[in-house]
């Protein structure tokens, strides 16, 4: 026992001096751990920190016409993205995020899995173009959702209601399947990339080259300051060489139709106007297109997505009897050729009709050719043999893919004895060159392909390549020149094709197949024709019904010698050729009008409720006051019932 | 027995080693909340250190032996404080660990049963009859200290529960422990945190304080989680390197509460692995200064109350150090003397009151 004031054992006293020096050993060593051993580690993980890349978006270059109007613009959007290099738990914010954006979190969790093994420091773009309530949330929300910010996109604003849209095409992220492409192999996902059209063509001088910007962060996010920044290469402007008040008379005339106008300049092959029916609206691919819109295009049967003039591969038709007639021509027959045409002939042992049931009588081949006689043309064709007929419509780029500069263009079918063989392993049967003789059987072309074979035999076999740019606007080194400017001469008789080319400027006159199109004052040389789908015996038993009807056809320029415009119409269903020749002689007339400065349409009047619709783009200044900002929108513009006594110019009218 | 008291027996040298580490941390307060809304904390941790030296004067007055006479009256009293917070405490946080006062003071009496355990397990030793401990004696010990702890695990404040744990440890350890009993007591220790971790059916803690105590063996497993602070005082104070750096972890408001929990971190960034050592170093001749004290103590008593406070003070440094430096848990608790905070710091300063009290009375009898 021992008394209240015996002390405390010195032992354990000095003992617990030893526990409190251990413990200061062990957080020292802790420190020289840290500060020492692995300071370069933590410095260059304090570095990455605060240190955040924020993409800075190249914006497309615009899309001109001929004559520097703007077709495509870009307009500002916000997309919102996750930033992934916060120290957040993003699947658990998910939830919210999706509340705040309109999105199912579930597709927001799916997204940043998709994007997990991509580097940390890309973002991940949740939705484009968030409405003003989306934006609105994001802001409000940069202290509970430090992940989430928004970028402000220059969106492509396409013209309105499909116009131009299959020769524009249209832009998209780029897939994983392209960028596995070694034409694609410098992209990145979520990069923006023309998917088809001249953006997809000429995708590489649209695009530019995002930049990028080093931000100081804080941990919530919020800029503190930069480092530095890479700026981004703004897409360069494409001019293309169509004349936008051509394709607009090309587009009424083809509003609502089946079908494709292409106007070309024969001299140097520079598209004027193209046109394929039925379009679709670029606008709705700009922003993602949801499933059921994309499937709805696709399987359409009038196959809106198709640019018809660089893609179907048609019957050409009575077209083709112009092609005949250079072949008979050169080939020495079809200028003594005479025929009596009594409705129809008799070629082995099988009877072939002419499409007047009564017969033209006595045809040589300028009536032939301004009355479309079949029967002078399957004579024609006998008398040549396919491989004949072939050579020549080779030479003049039938069956061919004439080399426009656009993506996907389709060769067609030009058939030979050969063609047949190696296809069919089969003989060519002479009668099957009878149908060919009229642009029947297995002839099929693109009205691109036609538009060229007669723009060619108008100049007197000067063949051009048809393309949408000039190449001389482009920056040295990025197209090859001669492809554009390359020129095939095919050799014809000049009084062959001055002999065809004044026959084809009867068809529009009283005694030809398209009268009805006839334009006083304009001369105007062409070719209808009307190409079966189906057997006429086929059509018979389906009632003529319009599913079944026939593809008409026309091919035409003006002036008949030296011409400035070819313009070949493909009206699906269309019946006749002469139809198709109405729809090509607006577009002619546009051009010629145009010419002759004689103006083609008056301002339309209002409608009886006094209000006009008008949309546009235009630029205003932004916060800062002198950065121009894009603004694009739609107004509805009530007028006063009294005419203005003088008209006020309009903001940005000259 | 006369009782004179003199102010030339008071610890002048330990008070100006305790002035220099609060002055380290008042400027480091400042520093890491220069540009927060925090702006202006350290003018008033300068008060609450003021405050702190009166009423560590003031403590120093009062005799201890007679605190400890009345120190069953103080442990009735604290239980009680405890209880009336489970019942009329603010929730705050998911915690009920504050008492709203009049004039919009929140009281918070689990920090102030500290001193009283000291005292209660001083006074227990003091009063024992034989010189190695008795089983007993062991689970009346752990009781007193057992009690309160409960209570404030229960609101739940696992941080402040913990710094109950080493009062006892020390006074066992002293009181006569032996190897014996120190083994079984081990054994059972590790035996009882296992199940608490690893069976999943005992619930004894919460999800997230598992979870802030497991993340510090591998915070870059759960980078964004619980792991998130430890993970970033580690990037703070590993990138202070040598000499210290600019501080971008502090000033970027990576580091979480920089001028409270993590003020070592700040302090180790922005000076360095010399700078953090001058620290560890300061406050380890505080703690060599106090058992000094305690050693030249008048009485049993006396030397257990001192080194409680050394207990509290060693416990606080290794557990707030360690969590900055990734060794151990984030359990919330406050580097004394540093950490910005007026029950923290007037809690040391009574504490210390305490000592300089035992130390006055050294040469008494």
């Amino acid at each position: 026992m021992f008394g209240r004031d015996e002390k405390v054992s010195a032992i354990r006293l000095t003992a617990a001096q030893y526990i409190i020096l251990g413990i200061f050993l062990v957080l020292a060593y802790g420190l020289w751990k840290l500060q020492v051993m692995q300071s370069d580690y933590y410095s260059l993980a304090a570095e990455k920190n605060r240190i955040r890349n924020v993409p800075v978006l190249a914006p497309r270059g615009k899309i001109l016409d001929r004559n520097g109007r703007t077709i495509v613009d870009n307009y500002p959007s916000f997309s919102a993205l996750l930033l992934r290099d916060s120290s957040r738990d993003l699947v658990a914010d998910a939830d919210l995020i999706g509340q705040g954006l309109h999105l199912d979190p579930n597709d927001v969790r799916a997204r940043i899995r998709h994007f997990a093994s991509m580097p940390q420091y890309q973002p991940i773009f949740l939705k484009e173009d968030i409405t003003p309530d989306e934006l609105q949330f994001v802001e409000a929300h940069r202290n509970e959702l430090p992940e989430l910010d928004t970028i402000m996109v220059h969106r492509r604003l396409y013209p309105r209601n499909g116009f131009m849209a299959h020769l524009i095409g249209y832009v998209g992220e780029v897939s994983e399947d392209m960028l596995n492409q070694p034409q694609f192999e410098l992209y990145s996902a979520g990069d923006v990339v023309g998917i088809s059209g001249v953006e997809r063509q000429y995708n590489t001088l649209l695009m530019g080259k995002n930049g990028s910007r080093q931000a100081l962060v804080d941990s919530r996010g919020r800029e503190v300051g930069r480092l530095g920044e890479t700026e981004a290469v703004p897409g360069k402007q494409l001019r293309l060489t169509v004349d936008i008040d051509l394709q607009i008379a090309a587009e009424e005339a083809l509003a609502g139709k089946n079908g494709a106008i292409v106007a070309m300049d024969p001299h140097t092959g520079e598209i004027l106007a193209m046109v394929s029916g039925p379009s679709f609206d670029p606008n709705d691919f700009a922003v993602r297109v949801s499933r059921d819109e994309w499937n709805k295009l696709v399987t359409d049967p009038d196959k809106p997505l198709m640019n018809k003039a660089i893609q179907a591969q048609l019957a050409p038709g009575s077209t083709f009897k112009i092609i005949m007639a250079v072949a008979g021509w050169q080939e020495g027959i079809a200028q003594t050729l005479h025929v009596n045409c009594t409705g129809g002939a008799e070629f082995y042992g099988r009877r072939f009709g002419c499409w007047v049931k009564g017969g033209h009588g006595a045809v040589e081949l300028e009536k032939a050719i301004y009355q479309s006689c079949d029967v002078f043309f399957y004579t024609l064709a006998n008398k040549l043999g396919i491989d004949r007929i072939a050579k020549y419509a080779t030479q003049l780029g039938l069956g061919q893919k004439t080399g426009i500069d656009l993506p996907n263009e389709v060769s067609g079918v030009m058939p030979s004895e050969e063609w047949k063989i190696r296809n069919y392993k089969q003989k060519w049967f002479a009668g099957e060159t009878i149908s060919v003789g009229i642009g029947q059987g297995a002839v099929a072309i693109t009205p691109v392909q036609l538009l060229r074979a007669i723009s060619a035999i108008s100049m007197g076999g000067r063949m051009v390549v048809p393309h949408v740019i000039n190449p001389t606007d482009m920056p040295p080194g990025y197209v090859e020149t001669e492809h554009y400017t390359e020129v095939k001469n095919v050799t014809i008789d000049p009084n062959g094709w001055n002999f065809i080319t004044d026959a084809m400027s009867r068809v529009l006159l009283p005694e030809g197949t398209a009268q009805s199109a006839h334009i006083p004052g304009i001369d105007i040389a062409g070719k209808t024709g009307s190409a079966q789908i189906v057997s006429l015996a086929t059509r018979a038993k389906f009632k003529n019904s319009e599913a079944l009807a026939q593809n008409g056809w026309f091919v035409g320029f003006t002036p008949r010698r030296n011409p400035d415009i070819v313009v070949c119409v493909l009206f699906q269903g269309g019946e006749h050729g002469k139809l198709a020749a109405r729809l090509a002689t607006q577009v002619i007339k546009a051009y010629v009008d145009k010419q002759r400065l004689t103006p083609t349409k008056m301002v339309e009047k209002p409608k009886s409720d006094g209000k006009v619709d008008i949309g546009g783009l235009w630029t205003a200044p932004d916060s800062n006051g002198d950065k121009e900002r894009l603004e694009g929108g739609r107004f509805v513009l009530d007028l006063p019932k009294k005419p203005l006594a003088m008209a006020t110019a309009a903001p940005g009218m000259n | 027995m006369s009782r004179y008291v003199s102010y030339r027996d008071f610890d002048w040298v330990l008070l100006g080693f305790v002035l220099v580490i609060c002055s380290l941390g008042v400027m480091e307060i400042h520093s890491a909340t220069i540009h927060t809304k925090f702006a202006g904390s350290h003018v008033r941790q300068i008060y609450w250190v003021l405050a702190g030296v009166g009423a560590m004067f003031l403590m120093s007055l009062v005799n201890y032996q007679a605190l400890l006479d009345k120190i069953h009256w103080f442990y009735f009293a604290a239980v009680g404080a405890l209880m009336s917070v489970m019942v009329f405490g603010q929730k705050y946080l998911g915690a009920r660990r504050w008492i709203k006062m009049p004039g919009g003071n929140h009281f918070q009496p689990s920090e102030w049963v500290k001193l009283i355990l000291i005292l209660a397990v001083a006074k227990y030793f003091a009063d024992m009859r034989q010189r190695e401990l008795s089983w007993s004696d062991f689970m009346k010990a752990g009781a007193i200290v057992g009690i309160p702890m409960l209570m404030v695990l229960a609101q739940p404040d696992l941080g402040t529960a913990l710094t109950y744990v080493p009062i006892a440890v020390m006074g066992v350890f002293l009181g006569g422990l032996q190897w014996r009993q120190g083994l079984i007591v081990g054994v059972l220790a590790a035996v009882g945190i296992g199940a608490v971790f690893l069976v999943p059916r005992v619930h004894v803690l919460k999800t997230y304080q598992k979870q802030r105590l497991t993340s510090f063996i591998d915070p870059e497993l759960d980078p964004q989680g619980s792991g998130y602070q430890v993970e970033q005082s580690k990037i703070a104070v590993g990138s202070g390197g040598l000499w210290g750096g600019k501080g971008s972890q502090t000033h970027g408001a990576f580091l979480p509460v920089p001028q409270t929990d993590f003020i070592f971190a700040a302090f180790a960034e922005e000076h360095g692995f010399v700078g953090a050592l001058g620290v560890l170093l300061l406050y380890f001749i505080v703690l060599m200064r106090l058992t000094q004290n305690a050693q030249t103590a008048p009485d049993r008593a006396g030397t257990f109350v001192v080194m409680g406070v050394v207990a509290v003070l060693s416990f606080h440094i290794l557990v707030n150090v360690g969590m900055v430096v990734g060794i151990m848990p984030v359990t919330g608790i406050p580097l004394p003397l540093m950490s910005y905070g007026g029950s923290s710091v007037l809690f040391m300063f009574l504490a210390l009151g305490m000592v300089m009290n035992v130390r006055m009375r050294r040469f008494v009898n």
